[in-house]
């Protein structure tokens, strides 16, 4: 029942003052609309390089390297003991993951986890009398296409062709261009080590990736370890597990299993990730600025009415209404303007994001046309929404608390 | 002076604005009302009748003595409390009507009625009514406070302070505004609320007209009861 009168007296004062009500409330709403707007590009760029760091590549990946030289047998045999040893260096291995088949199988055994064993490499691949340099990758291509996205990308042939043709090999759009090789074409392929063979191309790809596109080059595991001279060797086990946010762990758990370095996406790409953090700082300082700006309008028209409204306050007090009572009904308009803005707000913000999603651009070494990639979640729209309740309400607070300290005998009196 | 108990009471009250100068409102009052008393308090101005009346209505705290609202002790109870007597107890009628620009007149004599909000919204449009209809303004219910002329938002003003039912109708100059016709509507509005009602009311007046249409006088002077007198 109060608040049926709290509301209804907070409405009739602001309708009164219908003007300054409508500026504040559209402040509040474009607030919240560049808010939706800006806050969905940002976290639709960092959800979408996210999927792309996740999905794109391996969640984790093996190498033939230790994160740390390894230790003379001395100090492990005797680590509480003071020995002192010059002019040593850590101990040369053979490049290799040694036994990656049993590795591969082990971590295949577990639920949810793809491994593939890989090896890469440099070659030159020649056609026509031109050369390109080339990125090795001798893969699985039954396991492959769980963890890249290669496969999606093929425009001609495709990735399991590796598997029945003999010497086969997939390359990308843009290398296929610049050497004129195309599909069924014999390339010859030469190593580092001075060996020759001539591949057939099975498959053409293309990301978009200019990188990948002009100097990719993926074969059959065996094939590679001909080519580069490293028969039953290895130098990636490449791995995807169930949930990429577990990938830290795992690595850390397989790393201290078998002692090959393993990095997860995350650390590969902590730069960026730190850079997230940044730049959400960066933009909720901004777009929150506009809503300080938009609760200005808010703190004004409610001051106003505060001022203006002096005596109503104090004959309402005078009738039996509480200093509560008042603050509350300064703090529904705060609210109202809050929810009204809000509303406005969203559908700003749903326009904003429609025109977004229209615009094209073409980045160089990208070969198609992007859009910008939104986050529509619901949850932009509830932050948005949230932001503009609390910092109406918040804005309502001051003059409200001003209003219910009106002590009304010195209005009466004055107004006598 | 019949009554078993008074209804409203001050005792040794007075009231001093703590200024740079400390300034004295009122000073030593002892006076006590009881039910169905037509009073008015009268006084050159600045003697303090205002004050007096602030005080009494709970809308003022005294700085020193005590004030008995229906046999009870308000001293030392917080703000809301005594917002809480107010509500149920006290109906003020002011010079100005103060009436809320933006609602309705039936509206306005609601606003009490839904803060207390003991009755549905029918009981309370009946009431409005029928509260309106007794002061003659019952065809205004629908129009706004600035359609009406002073008299008669006056008596919407008067029908507001009657909206709990309260015992204790507290005036401060009602007639101050009007002219010597409505004057004496008002007037005549609150000798009937006495006599038929049983209410009791209290009001501040330096018109003598309406001082001598009251049962009692109190007559104040530089702050103090310099006169209680009785027709």
């Amino acid at each position: 029942m109060f608040w049926q009168v709290a509301i209804s007296i907070a409405a009739a004062q602001l309708l009164h003052r219908r003007r300054q009500t409508i500026v504040s409330t559209l402040g509040v709403a474009l607030g919240v609309g560049f808010f939706i707007a800006t806050s969905s590009v940002m976290s639709g760029s960092e959800n979408d390089l996210v999927q792309r760091l996740v999905n794109n590549a391996p969640h984790i990946t093996m190498k033939d390297e230790f994160r740390t030289a390894a230790k003379q047998p001395i100090f492990l045999a005797m680590p509480d003991a003071t020995v002192e040893l010059t002019n040593t260096k850590p101990r040369e291995y053979l490049r290799g993951i040694k036994n990656y088949g049993a590795i591969v199988d082990e971590l295949s055994q577990q639920k949810g986890v793809i491994a593939e064993a890989a090896l890469t490499g440099q070659a030159i691949v020649r056609y026509a009398s031109k050369d390109v340099g080339a990125s090795i990758a001798g893969i699985d291509p039954e396991k492959e296409r769980y963890l890249t996205t290669v496969e999606r990308d093929m425009r001609e042939g495709s990735l399991m062709r590796l598997k029945t043709a003999s010497q086969g090999i997939v390359i990308g759009r843009g290398m296929s261009v610049r050497l004129g090789l195309g599909m069924d074409d014999l390339a010859t392929v030469v190593s580092p080590t001075g060996l020759v063979r001539r591949m057939k191309v099975v498959g053409i790809f293309s990301t978009g990736n200019l990188l990948l596109d002009e100097g990719q080059v993926y074969m059959l595991i065996k094939d590679a370890q001909v080519l580069l001279d490293k028969p039953f060797i290895a130098n990636r086990i490449r791995i995807k597990i169930g949930d990429p946010d577990q990938a830290e762990d795992f690595a850390a758990r397989i790393e201290s299993r078998w002692g090959y370095r393993s990095e997860s996406w995350q650390e590969v790409n902590r730069d960026f990730l730190g850079l997230f953090v940044i730049r959400n700082t960066i933009t909720y300082s901004i777009v929150g600025a506009i809503m300080v700006v938009a609760s200005f309008g808010i703190f004004n028209i409610i001051s106003t009415i505060v001022m203006e409204k002096r005596r109503d306050i104090a004959i309402l007090m005078s009738m039996g209404f509480r200093a509560f009572d008042i603050q509350v009904i300064f703090l529904v308009q705060g609210a109202v303007v809050g929810v009204v803005g809000m509303l406005l707000g969203w559908c700003i913000g749903l326009v904003l994001l429609q025109m977004l999603a229209s615009i094209e651009f073409t980045i160089p070494g990208m070969s198609e046309k992007q859009h910008i990639v939104l986050d529509r979640s619901f949850f932009q729209f509830a932050l948005g929404g949230f932001f503009s309740l609390a910092s109406a309400v918040g804005a309502a607070w001051y003059p409200a608390r001003k209003a219910s300290q009106v002590r009304p005998v010195d209005i009466i009196r004055g107004a006598a | 002076m019949s009554d078993v108990h008074p209804l409203i009471e001050a005792r040794g009250v007075s009231r001093i604005l703590q200024e740079t100068v400390p300034v004295t409102l009122v000073r030593d009052i002892d006076i006590s009302v009881s039910q169905g008393e037509f009073v008015s308090v009268t006084g050159p101005s600045g003697s303090g009748k205002s004050s007096l009346l602030y005080l009494l209505g709970l809308l003022d705290v005294p700085t020193s003595g005590n004030v008995f609202l229906d046999g009870q002790d308000t001293t030392g109870l917080d703000a809301d409390a005594l917002a809480a007597m107010r509500l149920r107890k006290i109906g003020f009628v002011f010079q100005f009507h103060f009436l809320l620009p933006e609602f309705s007149v039936l509206q306005n004599v609601i606003l009490p009625m839904r803060r207390l909000g003991s009755q549905s919204e029918a009981e309370m449009t009946k009431r409005g009514h029928q509260l309106l209809d007794e002061l003659d303004i019952g065809d205004q219910a629908k129009k706004r406070p600035d359609q009406l002329s002073g008299g008669q938002r006056q008596r919407v003003a008067i029908a507001r302070a009657l909206a709990n039912d309260p015992a204790l109708i507290l005036a401060d100059e009602p007639t101050g505004n009007l002219d010597s016709k409505n004057s004496q509507i008002v007037q005549e509005i609150f000798a009937k609320l006495v006599r038929e009602e049983g209410r009791t009311v209290v009001a501040v007046t330096h018109e003598p007209g309406f001082a001598e249409a009251t049962d009692r006088d109190i007559h104040l002077v530089d702050g103090r009861v310099d006169r209680d007198t009785r027709r």
